[in-house]
């Protein structure tokens, strides 16, 4: 689990966070980690690989297509006013195993 | 919370109906209004326009409804049921094109983010569009 922080080009927020999900990254979890994402102004993107494309973490039909297998690692970067947050909230939610919000 | 549009599932089996409406629930939470009905009155299979305006109804929000429907008479029952709906209503719900389990859970987790009613079936029809 990383945070760090660029202030190259704009300010990027970029982190990182090994999946723990038995399932790794299937259906229920990218539902979880696209609403989280949602809940944030900043422009997210993620990637399950050095190798695949950024995709948008708000699109849940993408993040479901990610497939990421457990073990993998999450790549996750953010731009935006709450940028950091919404990396340190989304790499908490991989992190915990994505846990019941009870919402 | 702001309003979210409201899911509405229509197919032919009411079994199906409900177990879509039950993966929305687990999957994307209690948050989003979802509806859902299927079977025709007597228990066979089948969809009945006033049911399906029933469950518009139940799923009803100020932001719209988008309605994810099995095959062929799900959809023009569906469409028929836009029609009857009540004037005001009718141009805040939507047939979404996109398979039924799927879609429902991807038209969930947009609304659940407080998205549009177009930005809601966009996403549902995502899946259809590759």
């Amino acid at each position: 689990m990383m945070l760090e922080t660029s202030t190259a080009n704009g300010e990027i927020i970029t982190g990182s966070v090994r999946l723990i999900h038995a399932a790794g990254m299937h259906a229920r979890p990218a539902v979880k980690l696209t609403k989280l994402a949602k809940k944030f102004h900043a422009q997210i993107s993620i990637r399950a690989s050095e190798a695949a494309d950024w995709i948008n973490a708000k699109s849940v039909a993408k993040v479901m297509a990610l497939r990421a297998a457990r073990d993998s690692v999450i790549e996750i970067k953010a731009s935006g006013t709450d940028a950091e947050a919404a990396v340190a909230a989304l790499v908490d939610l991989v992190a915990t195993d994505f846990p019941d919000t009870g919402q | 919370m702001n309003d979210m549009v409201g899911i509405v599932i229509v197919s032919h089996s009411k079994d199906i109906a409900k177990g879509t409406a039950d993966m929305v629930r687990q999957m994307v939470g209690s948050e989003v209004r979802v509806a859902f009905c299927g079977g025709d009155p007597d228990g066979g299979l089948g969809t009945n326009v006033s049911l399906i305006i029933d469950a518009i109804n139940d799923a009803w929000s100020p932001k719209g409804v988008a309605i994810l429907v099995d095959l062929g008479g799900a959809e023009t029952n569906s469409e028929m049921a836009v029609e009857m709906l009540q004037p005001e209503r009718r141009n805040l719900v939507v047939v979404c094109n996109a398979p039924i389990v799927e879609g429902a859970v991807m038209a969930a987790t947009e609304a659940a983010g407080g998205s549009s009613l177009e930005q809601v079936r966009a996403v549902a029809e995502e899946l259809s569009a590759g």
